[in-house]
């Protein structure tokens, strides 16, 4: 329960904390107490220097989540386009062969703005809820949304002119998204509009693919070139509020990326290539408080980090199958 | 953002005895962070607000879809996913763009380019929309209510001059669409693909999906006076087929939307 609430607090802003002496368990002080025996520092050195002169690189997660986006923004495209009629409507809001889908946290607007709830709603923002619960909340993102995508390409971009010296990453505190989640919604209610909409880039690329371009889309662009050269994954980290609600959504989900104390060399190669970094700061020196530890409920579920990491510490994990079989 | 912003950041408290406020650079980039993300937050709500104006403004006075709640009410219940878009068989319904404010991807119809004509006969937009922004309390065509349509430009009305009219309603290059029953029950076919050789024009009446909505009536008593006017009747929806049909350019009869009933009430 304590982990879940710091895993929460973690995703609401607060800032990532070693564990107190009482919260580790025996299996992990006793790996830790291990790890820094000095040939275990020595063997971790030698390894770490192999990895550097071996470097092995992986994309495996990242083509299969691209191919993911692609795809499924394409299913939208050729539904409307074709009649095929398998996903109709928008990301906002759709119809997978004839059931109800709803962005949660669009739904959430409307319903906000609103004030009263149709049923197809709460039908499409259930379905959405327990799907999204299951595969781990921010998966949306990183496998659906297409504006991650576009992102990805511009945090690319981003960190190549950071590495010519031609940018520099301006981080932000992470508690802005909870602010502005929590603002958005107070919008909705007190105005009646539902003024996030009127920003969202989720909803305007999505709309800009099945329904044709709009200026709209403008928007867009001045975003992504704030990704480009001023902050990395702006958006995605510090403002969208889709992010927040599904990442709620996810916070118990059976879907995980497991770490793996003993393997981890501590070398930070999947913190450098992670959205939302503060996830895996359990990958640091002292930070895990068990041999097995989950990444908890921010993580988008993407993958880069197994990819990443050169010693298999990281894994996705479904909790519980192996209690079932 | 030097030491005399200070006071806009929390300070840890610093031993009465220390001679000089040193301040890390670790400290000031969080300090920088801090002040960076207030702003970022500010500039990202007043961005969203924008959509106010075109909204007080009254920038905009669309026609929406069958069905659609008045109009305050239809921006904050729509879910702007174009659901309706999808299942409209003549393609009227499109979704408005960021110039609209808050109406960015709420759905609009634009009836002298496309009028709903109740092809699909059964205002399947209304049974799409999966948030009741398209009310379902409506279930026929002639319950709906979008607007009401006007005769704006009486001079231009050919039935008001007496005159018959021959030929494509909307020219050959036209590409809107409509349902002639007596061509094919099922499929609307293209404006321009039917021509018309009337002795006195009532295109508004002939192709009007709603029984009663409009009649043309005479203008005088007299009996040779062949000049006839539209009248609306309170049956009429607004669904704009005679905007579409007009033959006059612009539109001698038009649809005002619901909105601007909306206004003056």
């Amino acid at each position: 329960m304590k982990k879940f609430l710091r895993h929460f607090a973690l995703m609401f802003g607060a800032a990532p904390q070693k564990p107190e002496a009482a919260d580790v368990t025996p299996a992990g002080k006793a790996l830790m107490k291990f790890k820094k025996t000095p040939e275990q520092v020595k063997l971790r050195k030698e390894l770490i220097a192999h990895e550097h002169e071996h470097p092995v690189y992986s994309s495996k997660w990242k083509y299969r989540r691209w191919v993911s986006i692609i795809l499924l923004n394409l299913l939208f495209i050729i539904s409307y386009w074709f009649d095929v009629q398998l996903v109709e409507g928008a990301l906002t809001a759709s119809r997978f062969v004839g059931f109800h889908m709803a962005d949660l946290n669009g739904a959430l607007q409307v319903m906000l703005a609103y004030k009263e709830v149709m049923l197809n709603l709460v039908i499409g923002t259930v379905t959405v809820v327990l799907a999204w619960w299951f595969v781990g909340g921010r998966a949306f993102c990183s496998w659906i949304c297409p504006y991650h995508l576009l992102a990805e390409w511009a945090e690319w971009l981003h960190l190549k002119l950071v590495a010519m010296g031609w940018a520099k990453d301006h981080p932000f505190h992470r508690s802005l998204r909870a602010v502005l989640w929590f603002a958005f919604l107070a919008l909705a209610l007190v105005t009646g509009y539902t003024v996030f909409e009127f920003v969202n880039p989720v909803g305007i690329v999505s709309r800009a693919l099945i329904y044709g371009p709009t200026i709209a889309l403008l928007w867009v662009l001045f975003l992504l070139g704030i990704e480009v050269f001023y902050s990395r994954r702006f958006w995605c980290r510090y403002v969208c509020p889709i992010g927040l609600s599904y990442g709620i959504t996810g916070a118990v989900s059976p879907l995980q990326v497991e770490y793996n104390l003993e393997k981890c060399l501590h070398e930070g190669e999947c913190r450098k290539v992670c959205l939302v970094p503060h996830v895996l700061e359990v990958t640091k020196m002292g930070y895990a408080s068990d041999a097995f530890e989950y990444i908890g409920a921010d993580c988008t579920r993407c993958g880069m980090c197994i990819d990443a990491c050169p010693q298999n510490a990281l894994r996705f994990k479904l909790r519980g199958l192996d209690k079932i079989i | 953002m030097t030491d005399d912003r200070k006071p806009e950041t929390p300070v840890k408290p610093v031993p009465e005895a220390a001679p000089k406020v040193r301040v890390s650079s670790r400290e000031l980039e969080k300090r920088r962070m801090f002040l960076r993300s207030i702003g970022a937050g500010i500039t990202v709500v007043g961005l969203s607000l924008v959509g106010f104006f075109p909204i007080i403004k009254r920038l905009f006075n669309r026609l929406r879809p069958p069905g659609a709640l008045i109009e305050q009410k239809f921006l904050a219940a729509c879910i702007k996913c174009g659901q309706c878009v999808q299942v409209c068989p003549v393609e009227a319904i499109k979704l408005a763009d960021g110039d609209e404010g808050f109406g960015l991807g709420v759905p609009y119809i634009d009836a002298r380019q496309q009028a709903c004509d109740f092809s699909c006969d059964a205002v399947q937009c209304v049974l799409a929309c999966p948030t009741g922004a398209l009310t379902h309390e409506i279930a026929k065509k002639e319950e709906v209510r979008m607007g009401l349509a006007r005769l704006a430009r009486p001079d231009a009305c050919l039935a008001m001059r007496g005159e018959g009219f021959k030929g494509l309603a909307r020219g050959a290059a036209f590409t809107g669409l409509h349902r002639y029953v007596e061509v094919d029950r099922w499929t609307p076919i293209r404006i321009a693909d039917h021509s018309y050789d009337l002795e006195l024009c009532d295109l508004c009446v002939r192709e009007c999906p709603i029984t009663g909505a409009i009649s043309l009536q005479p203008v005088s008593a007299h009996a040779g006076d062949k000049r006839r006017m539209p009248v609306v009747t309170s049956a009429c929806v607004g669904c704009g087929a005679c905007e579409m049909m007009c033959p006059a350019e612009p539109a001698a009869i038009v649809v005002d939307p619901k909105i601007l009933k909306e206004r003056t009430a």
